[in-house]
């Protein structure tokens, strides 16, 4: 199973989010879903480190984030295709307090 | 790699298998630490526990701690245990606890002798336990006989891909061979709490677990306190985490596939002839939660990490993974397995697994873990509320 390791990981096809492998900077990356396997590319825009998550659709502020093919939370702002995900654009639907 | 050595371990009298052999100086209470600790310098290779509470507590705050107490002198991996504590009626009432799985116990109380006369009569009594302990053999043992906790500690995104699902391999492997495994960690499926009610064997366990759930969430909600940064934790954040519900599922992707046959309180002992995956309630922070699983009876620990959590226990292995190749780089001293190849393709979750239960034979035969060689001996009380 030798491959060229992935740069960016998402679980399902479907996700609307990917996870970087490496610390990335802006440009086009190639990736994979773990459990289907599919093969994709995607640009990011901004530098983010390892274990860190981007936008694979553009996002309305309010919208579900897909992870798992679940719902890990909301937009929290408006977010761009390839925009770095985290605290300041996004916040959990269940602790209502747990805002950044 | 992967095909399973013979296993050995200590058969107790009462039945239980222990992978370790430790004679422990349990103190009742904080005010019984010094004492404790200064026996345990007087015969070196006896284990003192010291921890911060034990007086004034009361009603189900109480109770813990005692099955707490109890359930860590009860642990297969102890081979005998010397309780002190400040009066002997406590003393007295957690000996007579652990005596009921018939290893040796002997208590003793300070007022009205002082930790001078106390260390020496306990340290006389601990010597004989600990050469006793010492000529203690091992025997076969199956995996039906022992039981795993898991729990995860300072997760990022790599922990739901890499050293979560390895876990869950183990858990799948270790159950299908009639072992029993705990998970816990409460409040941390949040968002995926449904989940695991799914999974609960039967309509009586998944009520019970939905309810338990609930009332955990209920504590932590009437305090109206913005959660961020202490669940999901600033080292999670860090990791790329943001939400609770994203570390849930990373946390779930932990406990295999196989169903949840039981619901435990914390630090209760499963039914040992139900074997299979029980979700004991417990805090999420790490020592706390492995500190109740070993006084449930777990006798080995896997501790999936992203960020490079260095828990330990006193009484039990606590087997550290992580796929972040970061972390397996820079904190190696902490790191029983590194799966960050799974992330770059260079073998599969299934090779992961036989990777895993390598490391678990070898612990379980007597190989010290990284959290044992570093001297990581967390033992932790929870406390559900102030003290009288």
């Amino acid at each position: 199973m030798a491959i060229t390791p992935p740069q960016f990981l998402l679980h399902h096809d479907g996700d609307n989010v990917a996870v970087a492998m490496t610390d990335l900077e802006p440009g086009t990356l190639h990736g994979r879903s773990v459990k289907e396997g599919t093969e994709s590319t995607a640009v990011l825009n901004h530098a983010i480190p390892l274990g860190h998550k981007f936008a694979l659709a553009d996002l309305a502020d309010g919208d579900p984030i897909i992870k798992y093919g679940i719902k890990v939370g909301l937009a929290s702002a408006a977010i761009k295709k390839g925009d770095y995900i985290h605290t300041h654009n996004m916040r959990s639907y269940r602790w209502e307090a747990s805002r950044a | 790699m992967g095909s399973k050595p013979r296993l050995m371990g200590y058969r107790r009298e009462n039945g239980t298998m222990g992978i370790r052999n430790h004679v422990i100086i349990l103190p009742l209470d904080d005010l019984s630490n010094a004492a404790a600790e200064a026996v345990a310098k007087v015969i070196p290779g006896t284990l003192a526990l010291p921890h911060a509470f034990g007086r004034l507590q009361f009603g189900a705050d109480l109770q813990l701690t005692f099955d707490t107490l109890i359930g860590t002198g009860m642990n297969a991996n102890v081979a005998a245990v010397v309780v002190i504590g400040i009066e002997p009626k406590w003393t007295q009432r957690v000996a007579d606890g652990i005596a009921k799985t018939g290893k040796p116990v002997a208590a003793f109380s300070i007022e009205g002798k002082g930790d001078l006369q106390v260390i020496q009569e306990a340290s006389r009594v601990a010597a004989m336990f600990l050469q006793d302990a010492s000529g203690l053999v091992r025997e076969e043992a199956e995996i039906g006989d022992m039981i795993m906790s898991i729990k995860c500690g300072e997760s990022d995104t790599t922990s739901g891909l890499g050293s979560c699902p390895t876990t869950s391999q183990a858990v799948d492997r270790w159950v299908e061979a009639g072992g029993t495994v705990f998970f816990g960690e409460t409040s941390e499926l949040t968002g995926g709490e449904h989940l695991i009610a799914e999974r609960c064997i039967d309509a009586a366990t998944r009520d019970l677990f939905q309810e338990t759930y609930d009332n955990y969430i209920k504590v932590i909600e009437s305090t109206g306190a913005n959660l961020l940064g202490s669940q999901p934790t600033q080292g999670n954040i860090a990791g790329g985490l943001t939400t609770i519900e994203e570390k849930a599922l990373g946390n779930i992707a932990k406990t295999g596939s196989v169903p949840v046959i039981g619901v435990l309180k914390p630090a209760e002992a499963p039914d040992p002839k139900k074997k299979g995956l029980y979700f004991m309630d417990s805090s999420s922070a790490a020592a706390e939660c492995v500190t109740l699983m070993a006084a449930g009876g777990a006798v080995i620990h896997l501790f999936p990490t992203g960020q490079g959590n260095v828990i330990g226990n006193p009484i039990i292995p606590v087997l550290k993974l992580t796929a972040n190749i970061k972390t397996a780089k820079s904190m190696t001293e902490h790191m029983d397995l590194d799966v960050s190849g799974l992330l770059r393709y260079e073998y599969d979750l299934t090779k992961a697994g036989d990777m895993m239960m390598d490391v678990i034979y070898k612990t379980v035969n007597g190989r010290l873990c990284t959290a044992e060689v570093m001297g990581h001996r967390e033992f932790t009380f929870t406390k559900l509320y102030i003290s009288a």
